[in-house]
Order: structure tokens, then C-alpha cells, then sequence
């Protein structure tokens, strides 16, 4: 029996031990869901998945996880990263109508095609080969050709113009990588319930991507502990924005069409994620509406703001929050099962109209020039409608001003001319002393490194539109270097255009609970907004020719080198047989010599010869043999090097 | 004459002070001024040497043409100086350096022939083959017939006076060959050492912050040498490098690089005795094999050729070239025109015009040598024959 209790004692332990170890963890590691629906003023949806997982710090490397993907825990190891996002998208955000200036445009409105930032934390030598491992191993983690960031000429290491002040900052974006599924399916693979259960659920694929606007997003984030020997947390934030169009059989043009979760997606919720600790559906009813809910909100009861004049909604909202311009009604989706699914709805009663808050300017790009020699780029701002009730103006020396930075990458193809910058402020050309605040330029390199333009711009906050342009030269590729499509042209990545003194957040009256959608919307984010992909036709060469220019060159460089030696070897008789007549006087190797050029022109010799046609013919074979050992030695050496390389 | 093609020079200036930079046109102008210095030395030189081998006396008939005036014109109307000047290239301050290194040699100013030397080779790399013919030009003096026809003709006139006071050893002791005057080469090689390192410290100096000599070496003469711009331009290289294997491309910049390189001493042994001529030669072939030629290095090359026109009177082809040449200057605006900014062209219509632009600079290459090996051979025929007729 003691024997028995004896054997038993360190089983148990280790048992209650691992048990320990299993709930410390997994009470600390945290997987949340939400969703935010939102209706757009120009009859749009907008609809944003957001799930946020949290990996504790812990000691161990080779730690356990229960929630937290191993794949993304393994990166953050391997490559030290610190910070990072990576965004697939499709369609382009508008910044008119969707808004842009509000924490969901800000963060989710993205550049067309794959956008990768990593911030690490590594000695400064060794980002770069940080960064070439990392996009190698994002490219086979979701399916996508991140690896061909990996050159040093598709990324670039932005110093102050991006927004986040790090040395170790390091940012590419491939414009035409094309998002599908394909994409989409590794990322849902990150979630505990995949799109089995929960909000993931409702992501049916042909109805996500027939939106008009798709946006995948992978934000991850380590979090120091601030304890010695224990390893740093991660919190890893997935988002999916994406816009759709409700299909509507009403005839009046003015009416905001109703919609319901189950028309949008053709799927319901039946039940959150049994793994998650919260999941939320959240609807955000914003501009002149939240306004006109808010004067009536006095009077009625916050509950009964649910079904009114303007709306109905089908299901009863759990809580209401106000916002400075709009409501927030929020539903917990955890009383929903089979039997009774959740089938959100809105439905409009009368017309309604409201606005977006924009950013104070509206950017948007465009090329100028003709011709496949050169051109120009032109970035134009134009001042919006809510321009002039924005907070963030800025006092300086007695001026308002606002101040915006322009971030652009320019590949090595596209021989910018920095000096050329021009700046137009209402039309009227300015010095650059006069606007330019700040600005940071880090000239390309020729199939070395792409080009980067950093500025502030400080802007009079009376400003109705700014231009920049910037004169370049298009580059001549090699026919390697084009892609396959090459008469397409080549896409130019968008310019990134943010706000400094202006941040967006959303700040609710009443003090929140602890849902991570909601925090993040509190938080203050920079604004920024991306400009459209260029596209840029570049001059192409034939590209069936090589062998037709590889022999008409040579052919060339042949008549070039045997005519002018023909000329300058031709003799015209009476020095023929003058130097004859020389030879005859010298014997021995001149006569050989002599001899030899006879051969070859295929002539008989015309003095006879004293030596015996043995020792001659001995002697050409040495030679001939000397020769052709050369020619080996030769050839072997040429061997030897081209093989060594 | 000088002062006639100023006057028209200035004409010139004002039309281009449209848009022109006063550098360039001022070194266009010096470098006409230096091609008449030349010009009119070679011509004394050739009117020595014709008075020495007895045809001046003999044919009236014969006249010398002023060639440096000559050069100068055509230096200086040459449309294609007349483009690179308004185009703002660099090209002509290139082309006054060379100008200048042969100036200084024709004339004998060992200090400025290297200066010139040093600064072309440092601008543009390729005018350090002109290290040969300068070498010749100080060691042997100026433009000659070949030797041998001065002793034959020397022969004939002793056999002639061969009761006279000249004696066998006199006669022994003119036959020996012309004395190559090592110590002006010397004083030469001295002073390019001297500018080159005074450059280099220089650029040193300047460049310091930036990476130093070894970069600049890197940028300039690395990026002549490994054709890594694939812009068109005249010449054939461009479009080849942009459709060659990149596993072959080391081989063709090695073979191409080489075929400079090759011509250089088969035509020293047979030119040696006309250095200029031989500088002429030169700078035609790399003006064909440059990395990136323009039509300034053709300018160049068109009025040396026009100091030599008394030789090359016979020169065949002429009229199919001066066709082709105008042909091409022409077309291929046309083709770059098509091709680059209508769209509507392909590469190969502009290629095609820089192949046979390659054509016929060779053809002209090859052509004036012929004449220039015919004209001695027909200056060797005469003098046998003058010897001839006299005894």
C-alpha cells in the first residue's frame, strides 16, 4: 500500500501540475469575435468581421498553445517580429461616401493588392534578412506571392513618413496580387472555430467577394511583459471589411434599402464560438440619423430607440451607446441556437440621408505626360466639406494650418527627378519653403533598390486644393524583367497620405465594456487614406528577337573586324615580291614563314627549298601541336572559371 | 578664315542662345579654333614632305587645301555638333579635351597634350587608346610619307650627284631610321602621371563623404564597361543587352569590350608613320563600339577626318556615305519618334536604324584607311617613277 501511495505521489503531482500549468494558460489566452454592420449613405452595407486573440507572455519557447495559432506564435519567434500587419484587398475604399475620418476607414481602408509592414526586433544588420525570411514564410502561410517583396527593390525602409518612428520598420506592397479565397481560406484557419462556428460562419465566399470593397487584414503585436525571463505576449488582430450592396425591390431611389444578416451573407448566426469570451454583433447608425435618434432619445426610453419613425430593427439591441455623431446598438449573439437563429435586420421606413466625416483632404493621384519616355506623377489634395469643423488645426506662428504627410514609393524603373517638385497651393506655385515642413528622399538605384519620397506639407487650413508633381524618366528593362503581360504596364504602389495633427476615435459617452472592437475604436489612430494604384506602360522591346539581334550584332561586329583587317593586310603586287625578293635573301624561319603563308593560299612555292620536307613537316607538327595544347588550355580554363561560379 | 567662321559662328550662338548653354558652345568654338591649329600644321607638314619628295616642283597642277580651315567648318556646321550643342550634352567638352591632347602633341606642348589626355580619358574613358598615336605623334614627329620612300627618293637624288661632295658614310648615316625621341615621351608619361594623380587627388578631395575614388571608379568607368543602361541611343549595344541571355552577357561584354581593344595594334604597325590619322582612326572605332555612343562622338570624328582631305581625295564610297549618313540622322528620329512616343513603331524599326548607322560608320572606317594605305602606295608608285624619269 505505502509502495502503491509512493508510486502514485509524483503522478499526481505532475498531474495537478500540468493541470495548473493548462488553466493558467488558457485562462489567460482570450479569443473574441464581433462584427459591426453598418449602412453606408449610398446604399451600401458595410460589414466588419473582427477577431482578436491574446497569447499571455510566457517563459517557455516551445510553449503549448490552446487558442493562439502556433504558426503565427512560431513567426514571432523566428523572426523576432515586434509589430506587423499584412492586408489583402480589393476595390478601393471611398473615402467620399465610407468615410475618412473615423478609426474603421483609417485602419481598413487599404491599398489594392497586398500590403505588408513588419516592425522588428533585431540588431539593425540583420532587418533586412529578417524581412526576406518573413515574406518567404507569410508567402507559403497564406498562399500568396509575398515572397517577391523579398527584393530589395520592392521595399522600402520608411523613417517618419509612414506614421510609426522606427529604424527597424521595413514596408512593401505588391499592387496586383490578385485576392481570392485562396487567401482567405489560411486566414480563417487562424481561428479557434475557423468558419464552422460563430460570426466566422456568416463568411459565405460568394458573398463576401461580390462586394464591392474586400479587405483581409492580419495585424499582430507583441506585448512586453515588463518581467524579466518571461517572454513577450502576442495579440493578434484578424479583420475582414468588407462593402456590399443589399439587393432591394424597392422602387424609390432615396430610400435606404433594408437588409437583414441572412439577405447579405444567405447565412444566419446560430450560436457564438463556444471558444470565444465575447461575441458581439455591433450596428453603428451614424451622421445626421444619430443625431435626429439623439433629440428624440430625450424623451423615449434608450430601449424603445430599437423601433421608431425612421427604422426598425428586428431584434432587440442588449445595450445602446452614444457617440458623439450616432448610436451604437449592441447585441450579444450568445442566446442564439439552432432553433432560434440570430437574423439580424434593418428596415427602413422613410428616407433618410446623411453624411461620412471626411478626412480634411481628399488625395487622390494621377499621371501626366505622354509618350513612353517620360512623364510625370501628380498628387492632388482637395479640400472637403467637414474640413472646417475638424478637430487637429494647428496654430502656428498666428497661422492655421494643417499638416499632412506624403508617403511614396517609387520603383527603380521610374527615374524620378526629385528636383523637379512642384507644389501648387489654390492653384498658384509655392516655393518649398513655403509648404514644405519636413522631406525625406532616398533616390533608387538601378535594379538595386526602389525610391522613396518622404514630406510634410503644412497647408493653410483655408486651402481648397494642393498639387504636387514630380517629374520622372521611365526606365528600359531587360526582356527577363518584364512580367509575362508586360504590355499592361506596371503598377506604381499607392502613395499613403496622413494626417499627423489629425487622429480619429470614437468616443462613447458612457463608459465601455471590455470588448476589444470597441477599445480599438477608442483608441486614437492616425488618419491616413491611400491613393490609387498607377499604372504605368513602359516601352517594350521585341520580345521574340533575342536570337535575330544576337546574330545581326555579331554579323555586324564580323564585318567590322574582317574588313578592316582585309585592308589592312591587302598587298598589291610589286610588295608581294618585294618582300619575296627579301625572303630569298634570308634563310632558315623567314623561308618557313614564307613557306607556311604559301600554304595556306594554296600556291606553289616558287624557290626551291634546300631543307627535307621531313624536318619541315616535323616542325609544323610541333607547332600545330603547341597550338592545339593552347587552345585546350584555354578551353580547360574557361571550364574550370565558368564552373566555379 | 578664322575670323570669317567666327563671324559665322557667332550667327550661330545667337540662335542657339535660344536655348544653349555659353559653356558648351564656348568649348565648341575653342574646339574649332584648336582643329584650324592642327589643321594648319598637318597642312605645313604635308607641304614639306610633297616639296621634300619632289611633286610640288614637278605638277603646278596640285593644289593643297587649307585643311584646318576645313575641319573647323565642318566641325562647326556639322548638324550633329550643331544637335549635341543645343541638346546640352556633354559631349562637346569631351570632344575639346581630345582636341586638346592632340593640339598639344601636333604642337608639341608635352604639359598641355597630357592635360588634354588626362581630362578626355577621365570624361569619357574610351580617348585613353590615344595614348598610341600621341606616343608616335611626340616620339616621331608629324604626318609623314613612309620613310622608306623619303631614302629612296634620297637614293636617286645621290645617284644622281653621286660625283658630288656627298660621301658613303654621309649617305650610310641618313639611311639609319628616324630617331624616336624617347626623352619627349618621357617628359610626356611624366606629365600624364602628373594630371592624372592631380585628378585623382581631386576627386579624392571632393568625393570624400561619398565613397571615394574607388566608388567613383565603380559609377563611372564600371558603369561604361558593364552596360547596365538600356536606354536607346544610337549605337547597337543597348538593345542587345536588353535581349541577350543573362547567362551569356558576361561572354558578350568581354568579347565586345575586347574587339576595341583588338584593332589597336595591327593598325599602329601600319599607320605608324601618320599618327593623326591613326588618332582619327581610333576615335572612329570607339565611337562605333562605345558603350553608349551619341552623335557628338561622330561630330568629332567627321572633322578629323576633314584634316586629312588632301589624302583622302580618292576615297571611294564617299557619296553612298554622306547618303547613308544623311539617311540615317534623318530616319531614326523618325523611328524613335514611332516607336517611343506614338506607340504605333516597334524596337525594331529604331534598331534597325542603329545597325545600319553601325554599317555604314564602318564602312566609312575601312574606307578611309584604304584610301590613306592607297594614297601611300600611290605616293610610292609616283616617287619610283619620278626616280625613274630623273635618272
Amino acid at each position: 500500500m505505502a509502495s502503491l501511495v509512493r508510486s502514485w505521489i509524483p503522478l499526481l503531482i505532475l498531474q495537478s501540475f500540468l493541470v495548473a500549468v493548462a488553466f493558467g494558460s488558457k485562462e489567460a489566452e482570450q479569443f473574441s469575435e464581433a462584427l459591426l454592420l453598418k449602412p453606408l449613405p449610398d446604399r451600401k452595407v458595410l460589414a466588419h468581421f473582427h477577431f482578436e486573440n491574446r497569447a499571455p507572455p510566457s517563459n517557455s519557447h516551445g510553449r503549448h498553445h490552446h487558442l493562439f495559432p502556433k504558426a503565427i506564435s512560431q513567426l514571432v519567434q523566428k523572426f523576432r517580429v515586434k509589430e506587423m500587419e499584412l492586408s489583402f484587398t480589393q476595390g478601393r475604399w471611398n473615402h467620399e461616401h465610407w468615410g475618412g475620418f473615423d478609426p474603421l476607414s483609417s485602419m481598413n481602408a487599404k491599398p489594392v493588392g497586398v500590403e505588408l509592414w513588419a516592425v522588428f526586433d533585431v540588431p539593425q544588420s540583420q532587418v533586412d534578412t529578417s524581412w526576406k525570411n518573413l515574406t518567404h514564410a507569410l508567402s507559403g502561410l497564406f498562399c500568396a506571392s509575398i515572397n517577391f517583396l523579398e527584393s530589395s527593390t520592392s521595399y522600402a525602409a520608411p523613417t517618419w513618413g509612414f506614421g510609426t518612428n522606427s529604424d527597424k520598420l521595413r514596408y512593401g506592397s505588391l499592387p496586383r496580387e490578385a485576392v481570392c479565397t485562396e487567401n482567405l481560406t489560411p486566414w480563417l484557419k487562424l481561428l479557434p472555430c475557423r468558419d464552422k462556428d460563430g460570426i466566422s460562419a456568416l463568411m459565405n465566399r460568394p458573398s463576401v467577394y461580390r462586394g464591392f470593397y474586400h479587405s483581409q487584414r492580419l495585424h499582430l503585436s507583441t506585448v512586453e511583459s515588463g518581467q524579466e525571463g518571461l517572454g513577450s505576449g502576442i495579440v493578434l488582430e484578424q479583420t475582414l471589411t468588407v462593402v456590399l450592396q443589399p439587393e432591394t425591390t424597392s422602387v424609390e431611389t432615396n430610400m435606404q434599402p433594408s437588409w437583414s444578416l441572412s439577405s447579405l451573407f444567405g447565412r444566419k448566426v446560430v450560436g457564438s464560438c463556444v471558444l470565444a469570451k465575447s461575441s458581439n454583433v455591433y450596428l453603428q447608425l451614424e451622421g445626421r440619423l444619430g443625431h435626429e435618434s439623439k433629440n428624440v432619445d430625450t424623451e423615449i426610453e434608450a430601449h424603445k430607440l430599437w423601433k421608431n419613425a425612421d427604422f426598425d430593427l428586428s431584434l432587440k439591441p442588449d445595450r445602446v451607446l452614444r457617440e458623439s455623431s450616432g448610436l451604437l446598438f449592441i447585441f450579444d449573439i450568445d442566446k442564439s441556437s439552432d432553433s432560434e437563429p440570430f437574423d439580424l435586420g434593418l428596415n427602413w421606413k422613410l428616407p433618410s440621408k446623411w453624411s461620412c466625416q471626411q478626412a480634411p483632404l481628399q488625395a487622390s493621384r494621377f499621371l501626366m505626360g505622354s509618350g513612353n519616355e517620360r512623364g510625370a506623377i501628380a498628387i492632388l489634395l482637395k479640400a472637403t466639406e467637414s474640413q472646417e469643423k475638424l478637430p487637429g488645426r494647428e496654430l502656428t506662428d498666428g497661422r492655421c494650418t494643417i499638416k499632412a504627410n506624403i508617403f511614396q514609393i517609387f520603383p527603380w524603373y521610374i527615374k524620378v527627378y526629385y528636383h523637379t517638385l512642384q507644389i501648387f497651393v489654390d492653384q498658384q506655385q509655392k516655393t518649398d519653403s513655403e509648404v514644405l515642413k519636413k522631406i525625406n528622399v532616398s533616390p533608387s538605384t538601378d535594379k538595386v533598390s526602389s525610391g522613396m519620397l518622404e514630406m510634410m506639407l503644412e497647408l493653410p487650413c483655408e486651402v481648397k486644393s494642393a498639387a504636387i508633381s514630380i517629374e520622372y524618366d521611365k526606365g528600359f528593362l531587360h526582356i527577363d524583367e518584364y512580367p509575362p503581360d508586360a504590355n499592361q504596364g506596371f503598377d506604381i504602389p499607392s502613395a499613403l497620405i496622413s494626417f499627423p495633427s489629425h487622429h480619429a476615435s470614437l468616443d462613447f459617452q458612457e463608459e465601455l465594456s471590455k470588448s476589444p472592437l470597441l477599445s480599438s475604436f477608442k483608441e486614437k489612430s492616425l488618419v491616413r487614406s491611400y491613393t490609387e494604384v498607377l499604372l504605368v506602360p513602359l516601352t517594350t522591346p521585341d520580345f521574340s528577337m533575342p536570337y535575330n539581334v544576337i546574330t545581326i550584332t555579331c554579323t555586324i561586329f564580323a564585318l567590322y573586324f574582317g574588313s578592316l583587317l582585309n585592308v589592312l593586310r591587302r598587298r598589291i603586287g610589286e610588295e608581294e615580291r618585294f618582300l619575296k625578293s627579301q625572303g630569298k635573301k634570308t634563310g632558315g624561319v623567314k623561308q618557313l614563314l614564307l613557306r607556311l603563308t604559301a600554304k595556306i593560299r594554296g600556291r606553289p612555292i616558287e624557290a626551291p627549298s634546300s631543307e627535307s620536307p621531313a624536318a619541315e613537316s616535323s616542325f609544323l607538327s610541333t607547332k600545330l601541336i603547341f597550338k592545339i595544347i593552347l587552345i585546350a588550355g584555354a578551353a580547360a580554363a574557361w571550364q574550370y572559371f565558368s564552373t566555379d561560379k | 578664315m578664322a575670323h570669317h567662321c567666327f563671324s559665322r559662328f557667332l550667327d550661330l550662338s545667337l540662335f542657339r542662345g535660344l536655348k544653349g548653354n555659353q559653356v558648351i558652345s564656348c568649348a565648341d568654338i575653342l574646339s574649332a579654333m584648336l582643329l584650324r591649329g592642327i589643321g594648319q600644321k598637318l597642312q605645313m607638314a604635308y607641304g614639306l614632305n610633297a616639296r621634300l619628295l619632289g611633286f610640288l616642283k614637278s605638277s603646278r597642277d596640285k593644289v593643297i587645301l587649307p585643311c584646318g580651315d576645313i575641319a573647323a567648318l565642318v566641325y562647326l556646321w556639322n548638324p550633329f555638333t550643331i544637335v549635341s550643342c543645343v541638346g546640352l550634352s556633354t559631349s562637346p567638352i569631351e570632344t575639346l579635351a581630345v582636341i586638346l591632347a592632340l593640339f598639344g602633341a601636333v604642337t608639341r606642348r608635352v604639359p598641355l597634350a597630357a592635360f588634354g589626355f588626362v581630362m578626355a580619358t577621365h570624361l569619357s574613358l574610351y580617348p585613353a587608346t590615344l595614348a598610341i598615336p600621341m606616343i608616335i605623334l611626340l616620339g616621331y614627329g608629324l604626318d609623314a610619307p613612309p620613310i622608306k620612300l623619303f631614302l629612296q627618293t634620297r637614293s636617286v637624288e645621290n645617284e644622281k650627284s653621286s660625283t658630288s661632295t656627298v660621301t658613303k658614310q654621309a649617305k650610310s648615316k641618313q639611311t639609319t631610321h628616324l630617331p624616336f625621341l624617347w626623352k619627349t615621351v618621357m617628359h610626356f608619361l611624366f606629365w600624364v602621371l602628373l594630371w592624372s594623380l592631380y585628378v585623382l587627388v581631386l576627386c579624392a578631395l571632393s568625393l570624400n563623404k561619398y565613397g571615394g575614388v574607388e566608388e567613383m571608379f565603380k559609377r563611372t568607368y564600371g558603369f561604361i564597361l558593364s552596360i547596365e543602361d538600356l536606354s536607346p541611343n544610337i549605337g547597337v549595344f543597348w538593345y542587345f543587352f536588353a535581349e541577350v541571355f543573362d547567362f551569356f552577357r558576361n561572354f558578350f561584354l568581354i568579347v565586345f569590350h575586347v574587339n576595341v581593344l583588338f584593332m589597336l595594334l595591327p593598325l599602329a604597325i601600319r599607320l605608324k608613320h601618320r599618327p593623326c590619322f591613326l588618332a582619327f582612326v581610333y576615335l572612329a572605332i570607339s565611337s562605333i563600339l562605345k558603350s553608349y555612343p551619341s552623335v557628338g562622338d561622330s561630330a568629332l570624328y567627321l572633322s578629323l577626318c576633314a584634316l586629312f582631305v588632301n589624302e583622302l581625295v580618292d576615297m571611294k564610297f564617299s557619296f553612298f556615305l554622306f547618303c547613308g549618313y544623311l539617311g540615317i540622322s534623318l530616319l531614326s528620329p523618325v523611328m524613335h519618334n514611332l516607336w517611343i512616343w506614338r506607340g504605333t513603331g516597334n524596337a525594331n524599326f529604331y534598331f534597325g536604324n542603329a545597325i545600319g548607322y553601325a554599317c555604314f560608320q564602318i564602312v566609312f572606317v575601312v574606307e578611309s584607311v584604304s584610301a590613306m594605305l592607297n594614297h601611300d602606295r600611290a605616293l610610292r608608285r609616283s616617287s619610283s617613277n619620278h626616280g625613274e624619269v630623273n635618272s
